[in-house]
């Protein structure tokens, strides 16, 4: 599909997303309290068939942090670029690991550099770092101990 | 774990248990995170039921440098050079990855002689990755002399490399425009005459180890991963494509002059360690078919296009991704608008591949992790970044 039908169908899935224009590829907007069963539709709605999540990251925006999803699907060969916003203080989404077995890894690691806390997650423990570390080093406020990286 | 043969009442032995070995207790055991087939520092803690694995359980971050949060205080053209240091039998196209994002940030168009330099060196950079691979692989599973056949022609291409970047692991030759130097005068001389050699060798390759009996008695039917779970663990490279998925970025999203090559994307249905064994070994093959075929034909002209010293990328998010030795590598940009990247991810295709190891090695004997792993190919600075 290409991006504009993609939107529309997107529009008739879920009504109160918000779309981001300028983009490679389409970017949808959605509530974090959403996102488990509208990742379960872009898994199953037939169209969609959303199959391969090559990249799951989250950004420190200072304000707020996002979480930010790339899906494709090896079927239909199209690409969704998913954000979700969550509370610096305490941010907690729903996992997302028994959809895509990928996330299971990759949300440890945004836990373990974000402190984004996954719920349900079935073993959100630190991955790089060590158990009795201090603090999320890749948001922006981390102070280094060593003081190798400046920003 | 051994366990004596039980001596039932009529005086007879029971016949072997089949792995039935309740009330023994689960045994845990290390590998790593110093161990020769892990290549590297990985850690595995691995949980037996007698000889059959009942879990694998990764622990990472042995050489965690944060390159993501370094990269963020590092300008456009510096932030390319700490990227050999992830995958760095891949070098060349970790950096090529990067390059095309800043580029694509930037909206230049690189002259065509940058562009098939970048893919002859990507390739070769492949054939030297997959060379490594094949003696290790070998020497994981206990033929120690494919090590040294494999190494005899690596040498080779390092000795190319080192003629025209400079350095033999972590070139850092592609740069935002293209790359950094024209090619060395030798270069098409010397390439030619690794091609010749190669060649011969590939057959060499498969009458030691892929005909061998007993490396196939190792392999066949070991570590089996389904369509589905290759999808869904996210797994790429001659990993997945072992398992019969078509993953492969140059086929799929084709950059620079791959969309004119002609060249196979391999892929075997097998799902198993000698799937994925077949997939490296013929894209042997096909890397030194795109290589032969470029040889002749590179474009005379700029080697880089003119880019401003100092690099801004526009405010927004990029994502180019490349096919590596191992997978699809993906760069995910963030900018603010400034000189440095406001926020980079480094998708990396080892860090996905070894999700899937513990679903992979279930149920095999712990013999067979090391084929496993093996056939992952796994680079550990890739995974732990």
């Amino acid at each position: 599909m290409s991006n504009e039908e993609l939107k529309i169908k997107l529009i008739e899935l879920i009504p109160p997303a918000t779309f981001e224009e300028g983009n490679e590829w389409m970017t949808i907007n959605i509530e974090s309290s959403n996102w488990k069963t509208v990742a379960q539709q872009f898994r199953s709605t037939a169209g969609f068939e959303f199959d391969y999540l090559f990249c799951l990251t989250c950004v420190d925006w200072k304000t707020h942090l996002t979480m930010v999803y790339h899906l494709t699907s090896t079927i239909h060969r199209h690409t969704l670029v998913v954000k979700s916003k969550l509370d610096r203080n305490n941010p907690e989404i729903e996992t997302v690991s028994d959809i895509w077995r990928t996330a299971e890894f990759h949300e440890r690691e945004v836990y373990d550099l974000f402190g984004v806390k996954f719920s349900h997650h079935p073993d959100l423990r630190r991955l790089l770092l060590t158990d009795d570390f201090n603090g999320y080093p890749l948001r922006k406020d981390f102070e280094d101990p060593v003081n190798m990286i400046k920003l | 774990m051994y366990r004596e043969t039980q001596i039932i009442s009529d005086g007879t032995k029971s016949p072997p248990s089949g792995g039935d070995l309740e009330g023994v207790g689960d045994l845990v055991i290390n590998v790593g995170p110093q161990h020769p087939s892990t290549h590297g520092v990985l850690h595995l803690v691995i949980t037996l039921s007698g000889e059959t694995i009942k879990n694998v359980e990764p622990h990472l971050g042995y050489i965690h440098r944060s390159i993501e949060k370094m990269c963020e205080s590092l300008s456009y053209r510096q932030f390319i050079y700490v990227t050999s240091r992830m995958d760095y039998l891949s070098s060349h196209i970790n950096n090529h990855g990067c390059a095309l994002c800043v580029e694509k940030g930037l909206q230049i168009e690189i002259p065509p002689r940058a562009k098939v330099i970048r893919v002859l060196m990507d390739e070769l950079t492949r054939l030297a990755s997959h060379q490594l691979w094949w003696g290790a692989m070998a020497m994981d599973v206990g033929a120690l002399t494919p090590f040294f056949h494999a190494f005899r022609e690596r040498e080779m291409i390092n000795d190319i490399m080192e003629e025209t970047c400079g350095a033999r692991l972590t070139m850092n030759y592609m740069v935002p425009g293209g790359v950094m130097f024209d090619l060395h005068p030798n270069f098409q001389k010397r390439v030619k005459e690794f091609i010749e050699l190669f060649k011969s060798k590939i057959d060499e390759y498969d009458e030691l180890v892929t005909d061998n009996i007993i490396f196939q008695n190792r392999m066949k039917g070991v570590g089996y991963l389904s369509k589905e779970d290759a999808i869904s663990y996210g797994c790429t490279g001659p990993t997945a494509r072992g398992s019969g998925v078509s993953c492969d970025i140059r086929k799929l999203y084709p950059y620079e002059v791959y969309i004119e090559v002609q060249f196979d994307e391999i892929i075997e249905t097998g799902g198993d360690c000698f799937a994925r064994y077949l997939v490296r070994l013929k894209e042997l093959r096909q890397s030194l078919s795109i290589v032969e075929q470029l040889i002749d034909n590179i474009p005379e002209g700029d080697f880089q296009a003119k880019t401003k010293a100092v690099l801004k990328l526009p405010k927004g998010e990029f994502y180019s991704r490349v096919e590596t030795a191992r997978g699809e590598f993906g760069v995910y940009i963030v900018s603010e608008g400034g000189t440095t990247p406001y926020r980079i991810k480094f998708r990396s295709p080892g860090f996905s591949n070894l999700s899937a190891l513990n679903h992979m090695a279930k149920g095999y004997k712990i013999g067979d992790l090391v084929a496993i792993m093996g056939t992952l190919d796994l680079v550990i600075p890739d995974i732990d970044r």
